[in-house]
């Protein structure tokens, strides 16, 4: 074994012009960005206030952005899978060859479920629960640090794949045993295993941390049964977290013994059983998507309440419809493999028990029509995912249920239609609703308005987009086609492909909307300026700081006595009191030791993906002792002066006055 | 008049769907498919008994009570009713219900393992999924064949499936359900055509690079006799599928072309799940080749019978058969 294990010269695909051009074109964004930082003097800042910022609300920030930039790489992944099978009809070969499809589509799904989606919602959770919940900041804030550092090790070891060996060509369940080195030798699944591992330890500590906040660091006064809605569906879903990423921790610790140690768990010989890896893969995935999904019900429901100026219909229900969407979420799993033999008895049972989350996700709807129902539905852009939402989740939510029945599985399994399916729940339900949350909480987070119109313009490109590319998808899966195929040559699914082809490139005409409404809002600022920090009249904590908040958020924590506490606030005339002497806040330090941990971490997974043996120690020992400063650390907190607090609260109460 | 133009419209979009479904699963010529078709269609419609009215609400009530409609009733504190709550809970219940119901009895009905209730006798075939292509082998003929598969129209098929590589899919989507294959275990599956046709059958879970190319003609004879002309055909060529011969089909291919097997060294099938089950597995199971040979009449018994004898013997049976089972037939 070499000095550098497996990896040489030849590892870099020079010889893909689509790689070697996109590493490019990152090379020069790299350094654009790099300039544009030296040029504005903002090294120190980035370093000092938010590489290695323990507040929450930063933290979030950093996930969305994590979470828009692994968009943009899963998108082009999508852009490029749709294309191929537009071009690959009728027997032609297209311009990706399988070696290069079968990575595509593998990483797509990976990069969108995992770095996606997940840090969307993650980010999302980090920047509004604390305030929702009237708290200073997370119960961990330093573990949050290097939870957030540990997703991002994730996402680096994915992107490093792109320029340096290949990623994992098994699809993004990487089912054994095609994932075992007897088919796939390279390093591809290896990178899978260690992005997924790291990234899966960096979540399982979000999960801890915040059931832990929400335990113990409520507002005096605020019941569980009084927590916001989207906190409540934030609980779901973390407690979901705790439960369920141990399970794809472990299995992918199997899967890495077998590939490292010649271990024979899933393996064809040797004793192995691929369809443990299977059901336990599953154990993991299915109570993953409704960790997706809950936080985005929770953002729904935010939307509606605010936007009809009305309480939430049915408060209760929601909780107890989520914790049974929970609960039963995992009871499930072997719907994604009705297909595998078991008896009519043990598929029969899954079936049925699929269909039971249907009665609570149902009656989520229902209630959010009648929260409609006699309000003032203000039509804004969160408003308008919301509605987006609830009517494509239906049709959805429909073609899932007609999944659950095995008799209809049998022929529609692994199809196209299942495709459709899952896009239209994933991306009609949770992405749909991140970009409501993104919309509704973005003055919040960064104390100026997004741009209306283009807003708009970009939610009706999605919409229409959606619709164009995925319902083809539901025609396909009955005319009988097959997932992950590198091409075809079938006439009668010509016209459905090339339609669907459309669709991904109207989508990509929202994408684009977006960001080009994230420069218009940030150029254009000075005008749209959140000075009241409660823009849309809102019901929660949240909309009762500054906007963006101070970084302590709350000067004196609030009394909370009611589930709406800031409309209750507002209308006993409680809001926006000026005290006379405020306490001192005892607040977290900034530290760098997440990071500089995270980036040990990530040279481990690299080198083990490697095969670096030396590297990995040495990485592994570097992470430990960073680990063991920090715990000896006593430097790690601080008091804000009242005078300070003074200072900052007396100015937010002027804006407030000042409208 | 928009409203006329725009279900005008949908009618020619249905239509022009429901005949682009030629070919698929909604067009099944073998009762299996029917019967599941029947089912998609029934499931679907119930649940549109909730999906369009939440739909039309979700529209509706967004119009009727948008902001500066001043004339509508506003509530803003108005949030809960029991009776609505009783309603919205019982109405998905009620439909859950009923498709629970649905689902036990057609799970059952459609299990992919039970044997087609048909008057006529059933053909076995047993198929192995290869690095990139599907054989097929018949035992009571005798003969094997690549990426083609044969058999009489209106008789029962009992399909026996296994892997020697990742795992796939076994799928006709014309004559119904599909069933995984897997390496050192057997599945089953039975199907039957109703009519005479030549259907597509593919892989129907990614197993690689060649995966795209795993495609097979199934060709549903009019007759017996044409059936038997077609085994007749390969029985002439003179290529035997013996070890050796299947160790050099078995290597990495794709797109194979369609290939014929004369004659089939006994217990072929068995071969191929066991040599997965033991450390030295290869050379035992090649040794135990000509031990088989004079098992093969008891083994067909038991392939015949083996759906409802390990549905007795072992209860957790049906499920995927592990390769014990196979390996007991095979001894």
């Amino acid at each position: 074994m070499s000095f550098f294990g497996k990896l040489t010269l030849e590892s870099i695909p020079y010889h893909e012009p689509i790689i070697m051009v996109t590493l490019a074109v990152v090379g020069v964004i790299g350094l654009v960005i790099a300039a544009l930082i030296t040029k504005h003097q903002k090294w120190g800042v980035l370093w000092h206030d938010w590489l290695t910022s323990v507040d929450h609300k930063r933290l979030g920030i950093m996930y969305i952005l994590l979470a828009l930039v692994m968009l943009i790489r899963g998108f082009s992944d999508a852009i490029m899978m749709r294309t191929q099978q537009a071009l690959a009809t009728n027997g032609a070969a297209g311009y990706l060859p399988p070696e290069h499809y079968d990575q595509i589509f593998t990483a797509h799904g990976v990069i969108m479920i995992i770095f996606m989606a997940m840090p969307f919602m993650i980010g999302l959770m980090n920047l509004i629960l604390p305030l929702q919940i009237g708290a200073r900041d997370v119960a961990f804030p330093f573990l949050n640090n290097l939870s957030f550092w540990l997703t991002t090790s994730g996402a680096v070891l994915i992107n490093i794949s792109l320029g340096l060996g290949e990623f994992a060509k098994t699809g993004w369940v990487a089912y054994p045993p095609l994932s075992e080195l007897a088919y796939s030798p390279g390093v591809g699944v290896d990178y899978y295993i260690w992005a997924l591992q790291i990234s899966g330890i960096g979540t399982t500590l979000t999960g801890v941390n915040f059931i832990a906040t929400v335990l113990k660091m409520r507002a005096p006064g605020m019941k569980l049964m009084q927590m916001p809605i989207f906190t409540w569906t934030c609980t779901w879903a973390n407690i979901l977290i705790v439960a369920s990423f141990p399970i794809l921790t472990a299995v992918l610790g199997l899967l890495t013994l077998d590939r490292y140690l010649d271990f024979h768990f899933f393996t064809n010989d040797g004793g192995g059983n691929a369809m443990m890896y299977i059901n336990l893969f599953w154990a993991w995935g299915h109570p993953e998507v409704y960790i997706l999904i809950l936080p985005a019900f929770g953002i729904f429901s935010e939307v509606i309440s605010t936007f009809t100026s009305k309480r939430l219909f049915g408060y209760s229900s929601m909780v107890w419809a989520s914790g049974a969407i929970s609960i039963l979420g995992f009871i499930v799993w072997l719907h994604h493999f009705f297909t595998m033999g078991s008896s009519a008895n043990v598929n029969a049972f899954f079936g049925v028990m699929t269909m039971v989350i249907a009665v609570p996700t149902g009656v989520k709807l229902f209630n959010w029509l009648f929260t409609i129902y006699r309000g003032r539905l203000r039509i804004t852009v969160p408003v308008l995912w919301t509605l987006g939402f609830m009517v494509t989740f239906t049709i959805g939510g429909m073609t899932g249920v007609l999944l659950a029945v095995p008799g209809a599985d049998y022929v529609l399994h692994n199809s196209l239609f299942l495709i459709a399916h899952f896009h239209n729940t994933i991306l009609g339900g949770a992405v749909f609703g991140y970009m409501a949350g993104f919309a509704f909480w973005f003055p919040k987070a960064m104390g100026f308005h997004l741009n209306e119109r283009l807003g708009k313009a970009s939610f009706w490109c999605w919409q229409v987009g959606f619709y164009v590319a995925f319902m083809p998808l539901y025609v396909l899966g009955f005319l009988g086609m097959t997932r992950r195929i590198n091409h075809t040559d079938n006439p009668a699914w010509n016209f459905w492909i090339y339609f669907a082809a459309v669709g991904a490139f109207i989508i990509l005409a929202g994408i684009i909307l977006q960001f080009v409404q994230l420069y218009v809002s940030f150029r254009d600022r000075e005008q749209n300026l959140d000075t009241t920090g409660d823009p849309w009249n809102g019901h929660t904590l949240e909309w009762s700081t500054s906007s963006p908040p101070q970084f302590y958020n709350f000067a004196k924590l609030p009394h909370v006595t009611d589930i709406d506490a800031f409309t209750d606030m507002k209308e006993k005339g409680q809001a926006y009191q000026r005290e006379q002497a405020y306490q001192p806040i005892h607040m977290p330090k900034n530290t760098a030791s997440g990071i500089f941990m995270a980036a040990c971490i990530t040279a481990v997974g690299f080198a083990a993906i490697w095969h670096i043996w030396w590297l990995a120690i040495a990485g592994l020992a570097s992470a430990f002792v960073l680990f063991l400063v920090r715990a000896y650390d006593n430097d790690v907190d601080y008091y804000v002066q009242p005078d300070e607090v003074t200072r900052i609260e007396h100015a937010h109460l002027d804006n407030v006055v000042r409208g | 008049m928009f409203i006329r133009k725009l279900s005008t419209a949908m009618l020619a979009v249905g239509a022009l769907m429901l005949a682009g479904c030629e070919g698929g699963v909604l067009d099944p010529k073998g009762q299996v498919g029917m019967d599941e078709k029947h089912l998609i269609i029934v499931a679907t419609l119930l649940m549109l008994i909730v999906v369009i009215p939440v739909i039309f609400m979700t529209l509706y009530f967004a119009w009727k009570y948008r902001d500066g409609r001043d004339h509508e009733i506003y509530a803003p504190k108005w949030a809960h009713s029991k009776t609505i709550e009783i309603v919205v809970w019982l109405i998905p219940v009620v439909i859950v219900i009923v498709l629970g119901v649905i689902t036990w009895n057609s799970t059952h009905k459609l299990d992919p393992y039970k044997p087609l209730d048909h008057h006529a006798k059933p053909i076995t075939v047993q198929v192995v999924s290869l690095d990139w292509k599907w054989l097929f082998i018949y035992p009571e003929q005798g003969i094997a064949s690549v990426n083609e598969l044969a058999f009489p129209a209106n008789v029962p098929v009992n399909f026996k499936i296994t892997s020697d590589t990742a795992m796939n899919s076994f799928f006709i989507p014309q004559l119904g359900s599909q069933i995984y294959s897997m390496a050192g275990m057997a599945t089953k599956l039975h199907l039957i055509a109703n009519e005479p046709g030549t259907f597509k059958g593919i892989s129907a879970n990614y197993s690689g690079a060649g995966f795209a190319g795993m495609k097979f003609n199934a060709i549903a004879t009019p007759t017996a006799e044409d059936f038997d002309a077609w085994v007749a055909m390969i029985k002439q060529q003179e290529t035997t599928l013996d070890v050796a011969q299947y160790k050099l089909l078995a290597k990495k291919s794709e797109n194979n072309p369609v290939q014929y097997f004369g004659s089939v060294q006994k217990g072929m099938f068995n071969y191929v799940v066991m040599q997965y089950m033991d450390p030295n597995s290869n050379m035992k199971s090649m040794g135990s080749m000509e031990d088989m040979d004079h098992d093969q009449h008891m083994q067909h018994m038991k392939d015949i019978d083996a759906t409802q004898h390990s549905e007795h013997s072992i209860p957790t049976h049906s499920t995927t058969e592990p390769s014990s089972t196979v390996s007991g037939e095979a001894e």
